[in-house]
């Protein structure tokens, strides 16, 4: 028996066993499937940046066919709640307890002075824009129109790629990318430091197996679930949630491989720091929640401080998540990301060889 | 004709940083010997072991097992031999099948070789009707055994055993040294740390280990020959509770342990035997007690060592 069949064998051997344990405890099955669906269904139903139904004071102390008419045309948009108030003090009250988003105020001197006045709530900063923004396109257009004055040049929107800017479609692609982060750094971390904790890692070094046929059985299993889960998340995503597939599944694959690269890498060094499996989570949830922070997931990069762009640049989470919206939404093909997949084989076997320095 | 030696280790040291946990051993074990290695917590016993297995390199010196260096090739040396460690250290969550045809996979069964290795360590540790058990949940006993059968599925040249029979009762630890005899038999070498010192009169060859370094060797009669520098005298007595309280004092006395209704009087070393009877005979008269007999006693395996560990101390 050659050197290099032993060495298959050995493999196969691990891996079966890495499997075996991993099907076969039942908390590890829960946290292969609950939180990704669990994530889902958050991202998928409740989270949404768009205004809709938000609670309206409308203060019209003018009292004129023009304020009355404007006031029709935001209750036709159909985005907003009107409640009339009779002056400011009690939509004051209304507001500071949170029972409306904003206020609607004509002054009495509306019709010599032609001032709309909307006040939102900037405890939310995000929604108070959105309405503001929201409110003032419709008074504008509703003021031109009864003005009857043509405007230089009309604007035309259309956002393509997510037709409907739907933050759903938006939202659960990127979901993919963090739930294979969190489960496989996770999952290496801690059974890494498991088979420490329990002495099997001392009693398999004494067997014939090298140190990297261990870890290569190890990240196999757990690369495994990763891709298990991107598969999962995906058919959850166009057959529920009716988000686009629209790039090729072999973009998909190749951009979930890099990435998988990165985060068993920092998972294998999270084991080499970590002595205990709580140690392991605790470490593992500390680089995790910067790295989806800085990935764009949830807060466009373009908005951070330059200092912190620069920071971005070595998440690769944040080049995953152009692979993988690419993907659904715009179905530009693989060879739109060769910077992303170059940047993720780059930090990817950064952090693999890191890791490897430190487990030796 | 000496067969080639199956652990042969020689200047073997290792530090961490500063600290010397293990200070130039020589280590030799032939074909069939069980080989005791001895020595207290912290001296270095559980290192050397480590170091041996190719679980930890040596900071200076050379490991050779079946005739493998064990410091170049490693992993050839490592498929010589099998270990079993201080604790379970097998999975839990896999049973004991399972755990076994890992090990298997491990070291390169395959085959009919693999079906017939699994079967005989199945039925020489009496584990065939537990196979589909969880092997985190076997009684501890069986758990020692399936690491033994574990460590013992690729025919090791040379086994290690640390402390295996640490929290076993008597019945098991008797049948677990049965068992050990007839694997050397078989011309397994056997290396066993041990704590009980009954078991080590059970091994061929034993080595004293402390502060690192090996402070004595040899086989148990060698060792109870040596020279005991600190006599005991076996004093027998109905009186025993009163001598105990009045030669406690005396210069000469080093320790008194009361032993199966005698007083055994540890002496210093150079004590006069003759006036120390002269005196007990005085103070026997004095205070009306009686002495049915004094006499030397030969020393058991425990006072060779403790007389080697004080002398290294001093």
């Amino acid at each position: 028996m050659n050197a290099a069949h032993a060495s298959l064998i050995r493999l196969r051997t691990l891996l079966g066993k890495e499997f075996l344990q991993l099907l076969r405890d039942p908390r590890m099955r829960f946290s292969m499937l609950a939180p990704p669906l669990f994530q889902l269904m958050v991202f998928g139903y409740a989270a949404s940046f768009d205004v809709r139904h938000a609670e309206i004071a409308a203060v019209d102390q003018a009292r004129t066919p023009a304020t009355r008419a404007l006031l029709a045309a935001v209750t036709a948009t159909g985005h907003f709640t009107m409640h009339n108030f009779p002056d400011m003090a009690p939509a004051k009250v209304a507001l500071d307890r949170g029972e409306i988003r904003a206020i609607l105020r004509f002054a009495p001197d509306f019709e010599r002075r032609r001032v709309v006045q909307i006040i939102s709530d900037g405890s939310d900063s995000n929604s108070a824009q959105m309405i503001a923004g929201q409110l003032s396109q419709t008074l504008q257009q509703s003021a031109r129109l009864s003005a009857g004055i043509d405007p230089p040049a009309q604007i035309e929107e259309r956002a393509w790629f997510n037709e409907n800017l739907d933050d759903r479609s938006y939202f659960v692609p990127g979901i993919i990318a963090t739930i294979v982060l969190i489960i496989t750094v996770i999952l290496t971390a801690m059974t890494v430091v498991r088979e420490r904790e329990f002495g099997t890692l001392e009693r398999l070094l004494v067997t014939p197996i090298a140190r990297l046929e261990f870890l290569i059985g190890k990240l196999a299993a757990v690369a495994a679930v990763g891709l298990f889960d991107v598969a999962l998340i995906s058919l959850i995503a166009v057959a529920w949630f009716d988000v686009p597939f629209r790039g090729n599944v072999i973009d998909l694959l190749a951009g979930s491989l890099l990435f998988l690269m990165s985060a068993l890498g920092i998972g294998l060094l999270i084991s080499s720091y970590a002595e205990t499996q709580q140690q392991a989570q605790l470490l593992a949830f500390f680089v995790i929640q910067p790295m989806v922070m800085l990935s764009g997931f949830a807060f466009p990069i373009a908005n951070m401080p330059e200092g912190v762009q620069w920071l971005t640049w070595l998440d690769p989470l944040r080049y995953y998540l152009v692979v993988i919206r690419d993907v659904f939404l715009k179905g530009s093909g693989m060879g739109a990301h060769g910077f992303e997949y170059a940047m993720m084989a780059l930090l990817g076997s950064g952090a693999l060889l890191l890791s490897l320095a430190r487990v030796k | 004709m000496h067969a080639v030696p199956v652990i042969l280790a020689e200047e073997l040291t290792r530090c961490f940083g500063a600290f010397i946990a293990v200070n130039r051993i020589q280590v030799t074990v032939q074909p069939g010997e069980v080989f005791g290695l001895l020595g207290a917590n912290g001296a270095g016993k559980t290192t050397a072991i480590r170091m041996l297995c190719g679980m930890l390199p040596p900071t200076a010196g050379r490991i050779q097992v079946a005739g493998v260096d064990m410091v170049r090739y490693a992993r050839r040396a490592r498929g010589q031999i099998g270990y079993v460690a201080q604790r379970f250290s097998l999975y839990g969550d896999l049973t004991v099948l399972e755990n076994l045809k890992l090990q298997a996979g491990l070291y390169g069964l395959t085959g009919d070789r693999r079906r017939d290795r699994l079967a005989e360590v199945l039925r020489l540790l009496d584990l065939s009707d537990r196979r589909e058990v969880m092997a985190g949940a076997l009684p501890l006993g069986y758990k020692q055994r399936l690491g033994l059968a574990a460590a013992l599925l690729h025919e090791p040249r040379v086994l290690f055993l640390d402390e295996p029979t640490s929290g076993v009762d008597p019945m098991a630890r008797q049948r677990f040294w049965e068992l050990i005899y007839a694997l050397a038999d078989g011309g397994i070498g056997i290396l066993v740390t041990t704590h009980y010192m009954d078991e080590a009169l059970f091994c061929d060859r034993l080595a004293l280990m402390q502060a690192g370094r090996i402070v004595a060797e040899g086989t148990p009669d060698e060792l109870l020959r040596r020279p005991l520098p600190t006599p005991i005298l076996a004093l027998d007595s109905p009186d025993a509770v009163a001598f105990e309280q009045l030669a406690q004092r005396w210069p000469e006395v080093r320790e008194i342990i009361p032993h199966a209704g005698q007083l055994r009087i540890r002496l210093h070393a150079g004590t006069d035997l003759a006036a120390l009877r002269m005196r007990l005979d005085a103070v026997a008269a004095e205070h009306h007690l009686t002495v049915t007999g004094v006499r030397p006693v030969a020393p058991e395996l425990e006072d060779i060592f403790v007389a080697v560990l004080e002398e290294n101390e001093g």
